[in-house]
This record gives C-alpha cells, structure tokens and sequence, in this order.
C-alpha cells in the first residue's frame, strides 16, 4: 500500500491538530479503515492513532441519569456490560448481531458510528462512485443492486449505511460529543450521517479535525428497558451485513402505548428513525392492526432503488415482528443468535 | 498389519486390518496446531524479496500502457515485469499440449481476458512497496464491451464435458419416454459461479539455482505441475523441485498450475534472487479456476404410480472466450435412476471470465442439485413420497450403460439415514409443520453420488536392516488427512506397526503419486502403496525362503505370510523370522521396491463404479421474514473401505456444509455491464459460518468392494456436496411451498412468494 505517516498523539489537542492536515484520517481499530486502503479506496497520507488517547474508554453514568460512552470503548466490552445490556438492551442485542466476535474484540464506539458503506460499487476502484469520486456517477444505480437502499436515495448515490448499533441508538436520540479545532460540540446522532442528495461525498456532519471523543444516550432511553428489541434479517446467521433491520422499543402503561421509538437498518444511507411510525403507536393499544399501520407510515416514502422492490415489503414486516417482540417484553437475557429472528427467545 | 503375497489368489482388500480402518488423529495435528506445520507462503529463504501482481479491472480488451517508471520509482521497487520486459519463455503459455495444459496469461500480450487477470508483476524488497508499486502502474485500456452471463453470446455444442465424456449422451427412446409419461415435469434451474475460496491463498517462493529450480508452492499435482513448468522454461522436469508438504484446502484450484505461480517463478528469473508471490483473496477470483454457472432445463417423465418414463436433462455452461473447460452438470443424471431413457446434453457460452475448472465435484455438484430437486418435483406431482419415489426407480444396474455396479449399498444409505433422521410420517404436502415458535419446518431429502475413480501413482517401498520400515509417495494432503490415512495404509502394507515406519510425502522428489483429485487419491496412492509393500516383501520372502539357514527356507513366496515384521510359514505358523533376522543373515542393508495404483481396464469395462449416498435435512423458515435456517442434516454414504474414520467423517461434513452453501449461501456476484466480481472477499462471498451449520449427523456404511481397486476404496472427497445441496433445497419446498430454481435461494423469493 502506500506510504503514509503515522502518528500517535498524546492527547485530544494534538490529535486533532494532528488530524486537522489535508489527507489525515484518524485510525481507531481499523476494522474498516485497513480493509479501504488495502483496496485503494482510502489513500490517507497520514494515520492518527487515537487508541491511546486517555479517557476515551470509559462508560459513565452521568448525575443527570444519561449514560456516556467513550469513544475507544470496544464493541463487545460495552454489549457485556451488564449495567448496560439491562438498561439498553435492544442497543446490546443490535451490538452482539453485528460482524463476528473477532471484530467486535476490536471495533471501538466511535469507529463504529464512522464505518463506510459496504455498496460493492464503493470498494471496487473500477467502478464509478460519487462517494470516492464527486461527479463520476453511480454504477450502483443500474448494476447489482438487491440489497442498495429504498429510502432517502438520490440518483447520485443509493448506499446503505451498514451499522446495526446505529439503528437503536438513533431510536434513543443519542447524542454524539465531538471535538474539534473550535472547541467542543455535541450533535444528535441522527444529524451525524447525511443523505446523498446531490453531493454523496459528504456522508457525514464532520469536518476536518473533528473528533469523536463520546457518544451519550439520554435519560429516558432507559424507560423502554423492558420492551426493546433489535431485529436483523442477513443472509447468513452471523458475520453478514442486515439486508434490512428493525430497532422498536415501546413504553407500555396501562395496557397503551404511551410512548414508541423505530428506527430501521439496512434501507438508507442513515439510520432511520421513523418518526411518522412513532406517531401512528402513540397511544394505541399494542396489536399488529396498529403495528402493521406503523410499518405502513415508516415504509410510505419508500421506492425501489433497483431490483430491491421486496426490501419495502421486508421491512414492512421486520416492523411488525420488531414491534410484537418489543411488546412481548424484553427477554431476561440476550439468547444466542442476538437479532435474528431464530434467536431462541424471539418466538413468533 | 498382515499382508499375504499370493495377489492373485485372494482379494487383496480382505487382508488388510490392524491399522486401516482406524480413527486415528492427524499425524501432523501437533504440527498444525502449533504453528510448525510450514505451508508454502512462510518459506522465507535468504536474500527473498516480493512479487506483487497488478490485475486488470476490465473484463475484455487491451492494455493501453502502464506507468512504469512511477511503479520504479517507488522506494523499495526492484523491477516491473511486463508484456515488454520479462524472462523468455520456453513454450506459449497459449499453447495446447494436452487436455490439461490450460492456457494462462504469462504476461505474453496486452490482452486482457477477464477481470483480475495479470498485466504486469511488480518486484520490490519489501511486500508493501510491492503493492505500492502495482497502484502506481495506473494502467490505461482500450475496452472492449464485457460478454457476462448465460446468453451473452451464442451457445454452441462443446465438443467433450469434463474429461473427455460425450457432451450428448443418448439412452433408451427418449421420445417413447415422454409418450409413455402420465406426469411430466418441466423445470429450468440455474446456479451461479462459485470460487473455491480455500482458506490458504495459491502462493509461491521460487528459488532459481542455476537451471534447477527450488518451489514452495502448494500443489495437488506436483509432477503434473513439473511437466508444465519443465515446458515453459525448457528444463527437465527432474530439475524442478516441489515441496508442498500441506495445502490450506485446494478443491481443485490448485490441481494444476496456475498463471500467477508461474508469474512467481518468472519473477525470480527476472531479478536474480528468490521471490515469493502470494495472491490477495480478491485475486483468487479469476486465474485460479471456478465453478461454471448453469442454466440446466430438466424434463422429467413417469406414469401415475411414479416409474420413470424418461429423465431429458440439458446444461447450458459457461467457459472462458480462450479455452476449453466444460463444466459436466447433466452427466449428474446418467446414473441414479433406473428410467428406460435418458438423454443428457451440453451446451456451452463464452464469456469474459477466467477458464472454469474443477471445483470439488465438478459437473455432480451442480447437476446433481437440479436432478434431486427435479426427483422431488416429479415425486409430489405423483403425490408419492420423496423416498419411496427413489426407491421405486432405484438403479440395480447402472441406467445408461447397463452394467452392474461394482457394489452399491444405496438402500442401505436410505433405510440408515431416514430411520436417523425420522423421515417416517413426513406429510406429502408442504407447509405442513410448524415448530413450537410458529417457524415453518420442512424436510427435504437428495441421493448422493460420485464416480469412483482412479489415477495412476507411485510408491517406493524400504525394508532397512533395522526392521523398521520406509514408504515414500510424493502424494499431497490438502487438509483431507492423506498424511494420516497414507500412513496407515503404509503400515498395513509393510505388516509393520505405525511406529515402526515412517511414511515420507509432499514433495516431488519422491515417486511421483499422480493427482489428489477426483476424490482418487486415497485409492490411487493407498493402491500403489499396497503394491509396493506386497512387492518388498515378496523380495524379503525371496531372501529368506531360497536361504537354507532360514526356517522359512523352501516355502516359496505364496508360503509365507507377513505379520507384525516377522515372515511366518502359511503351513506352520510357528515357523517364522523378524525382517531384521533376514536381513541380517543376508548381509543385505536393506530391500527396496516400487509399487503402482491404478485402474484395472477390465474391471472398469465390466462394472460400474461409484460411491452413494443419502441425505435428509431439515429446515426451518420464518414465515413472515423468510430467513431460512437449516436446523438438521443426516447423511449416510457408501463409499467402499473406510481407511480413517475420523478423516472421512470430517470430509463428508464438510462436503455436506458445501451442499448447503450451493443452496443457500454462495454465489459469485458479477456486474453485468463491467464483468468485475463484486463480492471478491470473504465478507460478502457468503459461504456458512458456524453459526449457520446445524447439527449434522454422518453414517458410513459398510460396503466391501472387491472391483474397485486392491483396497476397495472408493472416496469420500467429493460426495457429500451431491445430494446435501439438493435435500436442503427440498426441505425449503416442503416448508413454504415454493419450488426456488435460482440458486442459492434468496430471501426475497421466500418473502415475496410467502406473501
């Protein structure tokens, strides 16, 4: 591969300087990161090694009942919190469905909310794409295209954002801590990846420099505990990419839903809250009538963006399921196969 | 551990005992799972530097120019070899020897064949200036539009299917077949190009010493590899040495020698000095062979109470636009049922693709697929069960030549597999179970087949003064267990106990043990073995019983018998001697002999030979979301002597996971317009995780098969991908009701069709 520099500053003043040079990219992990420039597709010139900063790996529970999540923190060390799977337990099942053990060991919160998409027509040099190459077009478009995106597309671009631990955190309005070369800022998690429009290349808010040093989920994200769910659809049972995915969670008092949070995966370039949906549930009563009009409402901007018609229709029915399991309640632990609807727990 | 010189009287495979036959562990296991096991790419010999292969990114067409001088300018960079800058070669690599000199781009022109084809080979000290120094070359093209898929261009006749079969093959009065027929299935089924994907990359560190030539590479034909590169740089064969003591999988990809191992030892010419060349897993998605895609129409005929009337099974394949291989997918149907006729035809598409080649159970994995879904169509059009169907039309003789089979305990296979399973009380009609969760269960079943065939190879076997034992075979273990199952087939031959031989394998000094391929290389090498054993001690029978000193003296070769390293009298068991006592008496340091495993012509033209099998599975389907979900897999299989248990246990399993990737998981996939795979990598190329593997239940079942071969050995490499591929596509049919005939099934055909 090419030549880069690498650095490893002592703390987040210098790594943001550091990082602040044209062709710069931090490096967490590199889970992703490593994979793009074996292929070519990220040439950084240099590596900002952030895995040694200080104070980024921990998990606080803040006077104000939020919870803050360093962004070094690795994937599978904040899933097998206990503190945390119990209060956030569709985020921890969303975790544990994602990429392989292996990974999950190294991938770090913040790294987690920067991966790319894994369209085939990003990672493969020769073929033109408005993410790698503003104004080359996109091959995506009329090429192998069951698994691209059916909400918030564009012409320019049809990507899908891969993350599954996006897709709950979204639904909770996460709060992401950014550091940068004017000081401290905080951003909604949904505000932090962009739709394509006409200028895919910018896939996130961020701008040169800008850190992510945390990552915080509000107090009342705890208030759905016990009727929070993450539903992952893949092609294989472990170590595939959602084709579509579903994060519900329901406040339930006296037998009404009092308060719902959806969001999906797989189907955009973010992950989508539905808000239209949350309001379809508020104050029903939990049955799949008022699920299946959710579904209805979430999906109603929907179109195909190739050959991926059904994926409107699976995740019609990924809402229902999603929302019938959330209703049911919250297992007391995350059974095996975490977010697949084989999960021996998910029932049906 | 007793072996009786008299071959032609007894059958040979009745003798053997002690040691074969048991479930021995890996020989090399500790080696392995240490580390020390060394495969071909963590050879670092003094002075090595790296090659690195920069590829073509379009399908068709010609390399416009490379950017040479920045790849040299690159820090580290030694050389860029090129079409214009590269060693003499002493053949066309374009030129068509033999059947299995497959052409290969050697950098001999600008033109491009497919994508991921070789253009040009950077040279550096270091493995990243390599790669660098390959980015750099930037080539341009003149591009030509890519010809992809099953009609992209006219299909034609192939003039043989696999190794030399008839691409037509006619039996029986197809058109009275179809008359006859009161039920008539008539499906078209396609399957996509697959890659072999073995977990070790084709790599290669040459070393150049004068006009010898020293090669770590892995290879599942080492001699036949000596051959083609003794060819194409004009040495001897002899000259050429190969070590490629373990293979991290081969699946046939690496039978013969590929374009970019050979690039590595053009590369070590070029500079001077060793080289090795290691292919990223993206570049394995072209030069090294593949699965053809198919698009097979199956026509199947019966009367009401389910007699085969007529099986009319066509293949259209792909091959590459500049060789031949023909991927032998319909010949899947000759065998397993007895219709009064069948008929099975090729025909063949060029696209832009590297040359398809032998990917384990070529032409049965893809045909057999398409057959046993077809059997299952034809069964429930009849309302008849899936097994009773097969037993009803079960083959006693082989269908389209009429011979008899060698053995065949296929009926055994059904009654062992189905009483495991609990096929009993299926019902007829799909979407009828349910688990306790609401998912949709169904069960599906597939016959089992592959030929059992036999190459030719070497052994040499060593008495030494010692008594201890040496056998040597330049066989190959690509993860099969040959080192283990060899071994004891060595001590048996030898009448020794194992650790009183040692058994020397994996490179190409030693005798030449043909091909691991074609599910034959237990049988060829464990037959040449055999034959080299019973030979040196007819030569250690020769010095005791024409020795008047001897107790055996007088007893002739036929008098004695070998058993745990001592020559025992036929006549008077009490009378014997110890190898070394000969030995010893005779002055002699050691005997030597050499034996040879192959075909018997006349048994061949006689019987039918092949390995069978059955396979149940069962499936569960999410209603509403379509995942799918094997949940259980039973397979019993008749595949002659069983030499290692253990080995062959674990080759079935893994054949059957393959049979379960073919229908759910894998699939190349290609862009239609460029020809570039897009799903180059082992994130996206799915193939089963653990998690995706049910519990899996495997049966051998007995079957002494005095025609096969001296050991009755039929092998079990292959067979378990036909038959699995085809049961677990059944049991998704008997779940949801929905006949999928793409494969591998997706989830939208199940999402959309559950409705």
């Amino acid at each position: 591969m090419m030549n880069f520099d690498y650095v490893r500053p002592a703390n987040v003043a210098d790594a943001i300087t550091a990082a602040s040079e044209k062709g710069a990219s931090y490096l967490a992990s590199g889970t992703n990161l490593l994979d793009l420039m074996k292929g070519g597709v990220s040439r950084p010139s240099r590596l900002v090694d952030v895995t040694r900063l200080p104070g980024l790996d921990r998990i606080e529970h803040l006077a104000d009942g939020s919870l803050r999540i360093g962004a070094l923190v690795r994937n599978a060390d904040l899933a097998h919190d206990a503190e945390f799977a119990r209060n956030y337990p569709a985020v921890a099942e969303a975790l544990l469905s994602g990429a392989s053990a292996q990974l999950r060991n190294a991938a770090t919160v913040g790294g987690n909310l920067m991966q790319r998409t894994r369209c085939a027509y990003f990672y493969d040099a020769g073929s033109a794409c408005n993410r790698r190459w503003p104004g080359a077009g996109c091959d995506a478009l009329k090429g192998e295209n069951r698994l691209h995106a059916v909400l918030g597309w564009s012409e320019g671009c049809i990507a899908t954002h891969p993350s599954d631990f996006c897709v709950p955190l979204v639904a909770f309005d996460a709060i992401v801590e950014i550091e940068g070369k004017g000081g401290r800022r905080e951003l909604p998690l949904e505000a932090l990846h962009r739709l394509p429009g006409d200028a895919p290349e910018h896939e996130t808010a961020l701008e040169r420099g800008d850190l992510i040093v945390a990552l915080r989920l509000p107090a009342n994200a705890k208030n759905f505990a016990g009727h929070a769910r993450y539903i992952k659809v893949r092609e294989r049972t472990s170590y595939a990419f959602a084709v579509v995915s579903a994060a519900a969670a329901l406040r339930i008092e006296d037998g009404r839903i009092h308060e719902a949070r959806l969001a999906l995966g797989g189907v955009a370039a973010k992950p989508w809250r539905s808000r239209e949906a949350e309001q379809v549930l508020a104050g029903a009563a939990p049955d799949t009538t008022v699920y299946r009009e959710a579904a209805r409402a979430a999906l109603a901007e929907a179109k195909p963006s190739g050959d991926n018609a059904f994926k409107i229709e699976l995740a019609q029915r990924i809402v229902v399921r999603a929302l019938t399991l959330a209703a049911a309640g919250t297992p007391d632990r995350i059974a095996a196969l975490p977010g697949s609807p084989f999960s021996s727990v998910a029932g049906a | 551990m007793t072996v009786e010189l008299n071959l032609t009287r007894d059958p040979a495979h009745l003798r053997h005992g002690s040691n074969i036959g048991q479930p021995l562990t890996r020989t090399e296991g500790v080696l392995k799972v240490t580390g020390k096991a060394r495969y071909a790419a963590d050879n670092h010999p003094p002075g090595m530097v790296y090659a690195v292969i920069a590829t073509s990114c379009i399908a068709r067409g010609r390399v416009k120019s490379l950017d040479v001088a920045a790849a040299r300018r690159h820090p580290g960079v030694i050389d860029v070899m090129t079409p214009a800058h590269k060693p003499p070669l002493a053949e066309d690599p374009d030129a068509k020897g033999n059947p299995f000199a497959f052409r290969m781009e050697l950098l001999q022109s600008d033109e491009v064949r497919y994508a991921n084809q070789a253009i040009a080979v950077v040279i550096a000290e270091t493995l990243e200036a390599a790669t660098e120094g390959a980015a750099l070359l930037s080539p341009r093209y003149q591009v030509e539009i890519a010809r992809v898929g099953l009609d992209a261009t006219e299909a034609y006749a192939p003039p043989v299917v696999g190794i030399g079969n008839p691409a037509e093959v006619r039996h029986g009065d197809i058109d009275a077949g179809f008359a006859a027929a009161s039920k008539r299935i008539d499906a078209t089924y396609q399957t996509p190009a697959q890659y072999h994907n073995a977990m070790e990359p084709h790599a290669i560190v040459a070393v150049w010493d004068g006009d010898r030539l020293f090669l770590d590479t892995p290879s599942q034909g080492m001699a036949m590899a000596q051959m083609r590169i003794a060819g194409l740089f004009g040495i001897p064969p002899g000259n050429i040495h190969i070590n490629s003591p373990f293979l991290g999988g081969g699946f046939g990809s690496k039978g013969l020698v590929s374009g970019p191992q050979v690039l590595g030892v053009m590369a070590a010419k070029l500079v001077g000095r060793p080289v090795k060349l290691v292919l990223r897993r993206s570049q394995m998605y072209g030069p090294v062979g593949h699965r053809s895609a198919t698009r097979q129409r199956i026509r199947i005929g019966s009367d009401d109470a389910g007699q085969l009337t007529v099986i009319d099974h066509e293949a259209r394949i792909t091959t590459s636009s500049f060789d031949d291989f023909y991927e032998p997918a319909a010949d899947a149907s000759h065998t397993l049922y007895a219709s009064p006729a069948i008929r099975t035809a090729h025909e063949a598409v060029r696209v832009d693709t590297g040359t398809p080649l032998f990917m384990r159970a070529p032409g049965e994995a893809t045909g057999s697929i398409v057959l046993e879904s077809a059997i299952d169509e034809a069964a429930f059009a009849c309302g008849i069960d899936p097994l009773e169907f097969r037993l009803k039309n079960y083959a006693e003789v082989e269908p389209t030549t009429g011979k008899p089979f060698s053995s065949k305990a296929l009926r055994q296979c059904y009654a062992k597999a189905a009483e495991r399973f609990g096929w009993a009380g299926r019902p007829l009609q799909p979407k009828q179970m349910r688990d306790e969760n609401g998912f949709l269960v169904g069960w599906g079943m597939g016959t089992a087949t592959f030929p059992a065939l036999m190459f030719q190879g070497n052994a040499r076997a060593v008495i030494r003064a010692d008594g201890r034992g040496v056998m040597e075979s330049g066989a190959h273990d690509m993860g099969q267990g040959a080192w283990t199952a060899l071994t004891q087939i060595s001590a048996d031959a030898l009448a020794l106990d194992l650790e009183q031989i040692s058994f020397l394998s994996g490179t190409s000094d030693l005798p030449d043990a043909g091909i691991a391929g074609g599910s034959a290389h237990t049988a060829t090498v464990g037959a040449a073995i055999h034959n080299a054993g019973a030979a040196v001690i007819a030569k250690l029978a020769e010095l005791a019983t024409s020795d008047q000193r001897s107790p055996l003296f007088g007893a002739g070769n036929a008098g004695v018998v070998a058993r745990a390293g001592r020559l025992h009298r036929r006549d008077d068991d009490a009378r014997s001697e110890s190898y070394a006592e000969i030995l010893a008496r005779a002055g002699v340091a050691e005997v030597e002999a050499s034996g040879t495993g192959a075909a018997d012509p006349a048994a061949q033209s006689q019987y039918a030979m092949h390995a069978h099998g059955a396979v149940f599975a069962e499936v569960k389907v999410d209603p509403e979301l379509g995942q799918i979900r094997a949940t259980r897999l039973v397979g019993a299989f008749a595949a002659g002597r069983i030499i290692n248990p253990l080995m062959v246990q674990s080759q079935l399993r893994g054949g059957m996971i393959w049979g379960l990737s073919f229908a759910l998981h894998e699939e190349a996939v290609m862009d239609h317009r460029s020809g570039r795979i897009l799903n180059a990598n082992l994130a996206e190329y799915h193939v089963p995780v653990n998690a995706d593997v049910p519990p899996m239940d495997v049966i051998t079942v007995d079957e002494h098969d005095p025609h096969v071969n001296p050991l009755g050995i039929k092998g079990v490499g292959e067979i378990g991908i036909t038959g699995s591929a085809g049961a677990v596509a059944n049991a998704v049919f008997h779940a949801t009701g929905i006949r999928v005939r793409n494969f591998p099934i997706k989830i939208e055909e199940i999402v959309m069709g559950l409705g």
